[in-house]
């Protein structure tokens, strides 16, 4: 996936969006700066596929050596599939944070929340910020 | 040069047949064991135990225990820690046989002493931190925490109000959330400011009728007083909720202001780290909690109380939340702090924050001519600085420059805590350094700044490990030896 083409949550989440026939599926990961700050990652914790979460839920865990970090649903709907392959290949996420790193696809129930998300030059202006 | 010799573990010397004692011929007519014991309860193995010399055995402890730092042999200045020098008055009395000797399990007559001094303790705790009501038994900070939320649970059944929410700031110990969701409460963070503060809207936002507590740490995890914290508590108040004071960090206020008299309900003191109590391999620690008058009756038993000069524990507690430790909890600790409380006695702990605070405020002022410190220019009794600015510049971190400190024989900074500030080192020196250890520290520091990033980037050089590889460590931790794997031999 094209990060420029993505949208960002504050806590770091990228979300894209696709619109199959009028059935909106979100598949979201977590970004290159995300997971540059978070160092070496040692595990990781997803939920299971059929969950609902509104947006903002928390969805699952990862854990680096520094700290452990909470993962937020940009928007809410029902999980439909998980990244399961992830927990034992940790490098992916950094290898590959917006293509074989995906975290999660759900089917989306409201996408209201998109308004509030970050697009791409905004998000690397946060992450400007902070760094 | 450090000795590495016999530093493997005693089963990796071991050789068959090596001996530390021989017994002395038996002198007594010899029984079969088969008439002594029955036949179902004799091993038929000899127990797999090392076989080694005295010799061996010494060298093997002796060496590993000068591979270790220590506040008795290095400058710690592990932020949130409060690694002061543990004076050596308190081991010298709470080794007195008087003390050593007890058993839990005597008659109250003949512990009257040990009662006394934990009855006076609790008085002294009471007296420093304002709140009037005192249990010993929590054996950690963090089961303090737990302790007084749980009392707080009580408080709230017992009242008939439903609150399931526990409140604490992105800068809190990691241990406050963790306390909350274990005492069964939901976890919600506070945003702090950019100045370090709480966020005083985003508490408003969060404030409701479901609250239970507030945790605050005060002064905060970057060594600032909070100073809202008044303001903070009557609005948590107006809500019904309680507020409950991390006392991590006591050291900075000891005798100059009281968690009660600034709206706290409950609080905690770490024995261990405000009144010098050792740190020791990873206890026993004590987490004492304070609460006031109307909690206090729910407070875990027993509780030693007097009556006519005479003291005794009282577990008749109905409305207690009963016991969180076994016997009287870690004593050991609670008389190190008597004794430290005593020694100093209500201007000397005084003195104790004043000269905690002006260390800090000392190797801040030259800190932060090395790395920025991002939260102004005066503290408490630690501060956070970080090398962020190096690591864009130079790709030098936090770590390296930990890393790199234990090589010029200092102990690292607490790194990367807190969470809100990136690449941070927190620093906090304690009352018990001199200005020429603090010099040489920052001069340290700043020639660490100097040097070659990929020279930084493989210390520490002179210790026994240089760096453990973490992930593996955390991700397949191999926790005990065994005589099949290899890994025990070359990577200790």
């Amino acid at each position: 996936m094209n990060p420029e083409e993505l949208f960002y949550c504050e806590t770091h989440e990228w979300v894209s969006i696709t619109d199959e026939g009028g059935s909106k599926t979100a598949t979201v990961g977590i970004s290159k700066f995300a997971v540059d700050q978070l160092t070496d990652l040692v595990f990781m914790e997803l939920p299971e596929p059929g969950t609902e979460v509104a947006a903002g839920d928390e969805f699952g865990e990862v854990e680096s050596v520094k700290a452990v970090s909470s993962l937020y649903a940009p928007v809410a709907g029902k999980i439909l599939e998980v990244n399961h392959d992830l927990p034992d290949k940790l490098e992916t996420l950094s290898e590959d944070p917006y293509g074989a790193g995906w975290i999660i696809r759900l089917e989306v129930s409201d996408d209201s929340a998109l308004e509030n998300l970050l697009d791409y030059q905004a998000y690397q202006k946060q992450c400007a910020e902070e760094d | 040069m450090r000795n590495r010799l016999a530093t493997q573990p005693l089963f990796d010397l071991s050789k068959p047949g090596r001996r530390g004692a021989r017994l002395p011929k038996c002198d007594v007519p010899v029984q079969e064991l088969e008439q002594l014991l029955p036949a179902w309860t004799q091993a038929t193995e000899p127990p797999s135990l090392p076989e080694v010399t005295e010799p061996e055995v010494i060298r093997h402890f002796t060496n590993l225990s000068t591979l270790n730092m220590s506040v008795d042999t290095h400058f710690y200045p592990l932020g949130s820690c409060t690694m002061k020098y543990n004076p050596k008055r308190n081991e010298r009395l709470a080794g007195t046989h008087g003390i050593v000797d007890l058993h839990p399990y005597q008659p109250e007559d003949t512990i009257q002493g040990m009662l006394q001094l934990l009855y006076e303790l609790q008085e002294m705790l009471a007296e420093i931190s304002g709140l009037p009501a005192v249990s010993l038994q929590p054996a950690a900070g963090a089961h303090g925490e737990l302790t007084a939320l749980m009392v707080a649970g009580a408080h709230f059944r017992e009242s008939g109000e439903i609150r399931t929410k526990v409140l604490a700031p992105d800068s809190s110990h990691g241990t406050n959330p963790a306390s909350a969701r274990m005492a069964g409460f939901e976890s919600v963070m506070i945003k702090s400011s950019d100045a370090g503060f709480v966020d005083m809207d985003d508490l408003r936002s969060k404030l409701d009728e479901q609250v239970a507590v507030f945790m605050i740490t005060n002064p905060n995890t970057l060594g600032i007083f909070d100073r809202q914290v008044s303001e903070i508590s009557d609005l948590v108040h107006k809500f019904g909720g309680l507020i409950y004071l991390d006392g991590a960090n006591m050291n900075a206020i000891l005798g100059v202001t009281r968690p009660g008299d600034f709206g706290a309900d409950m609080m905690h003191f770490n024995p261990h780290k405000t009144f010098s109590g050792p740190h020791g391999g990873g206890g026993p620690g004590a987490g004492p909690i304070c609460v006031n008058e109307a909690l206090g009756a729910y407070l875990p038993v027993p509780v030693v109380v007097e009556e006519d000069g005479r003291f005794r524990l009282e577990y008749e507690r109905p409305r207690s939340i009963g016991r969180v430790r076994s016997f009287f909890g870690n004593v050991g600790v609670l008389v190190r702090a008597y004794c430290y409380i005593l020694s100093h006695g209500p201007d000397g702990l005084r003195r104790v924050a004043e000269n905690a605070v002006l260390n800090a405020n000392y190797l801040l002022s030259r800190v932060r001519h090395i790395l920025p410190v991002p939260h102004g220019q005066r503290c408490m009794h630690e501060f956070v600085a970080t090398a962020s600015d190096l690591k864009k510049k130079a790709g030098v971190t936090a770590m390296d420059l930990g890393k790199r400190l234990l090589d010029y024989g200092f102990h690292a900074p607490t790194v990367y805590f807190p969470l809100t500030v990136p690449e941070c080192l927190m620093i906090e020196p304690t009352e018990t350094e001199s200005k020429e250890t603090l010099d040489a520290f920052a001069e340290t520091l700043f020639r660490i700044t100097e040097e070659p990033a990929d020279l930084l980037h493989e210390t520490p050089h002179s210790t026994y490990t240089s760096r453990p590889d973490e992930v593996t460590a955390a991700r397949k931790p191999q926790l005990k030896w065994s005589p099949t794997s290899d890994s025990d031999k070359t990577n200790h």
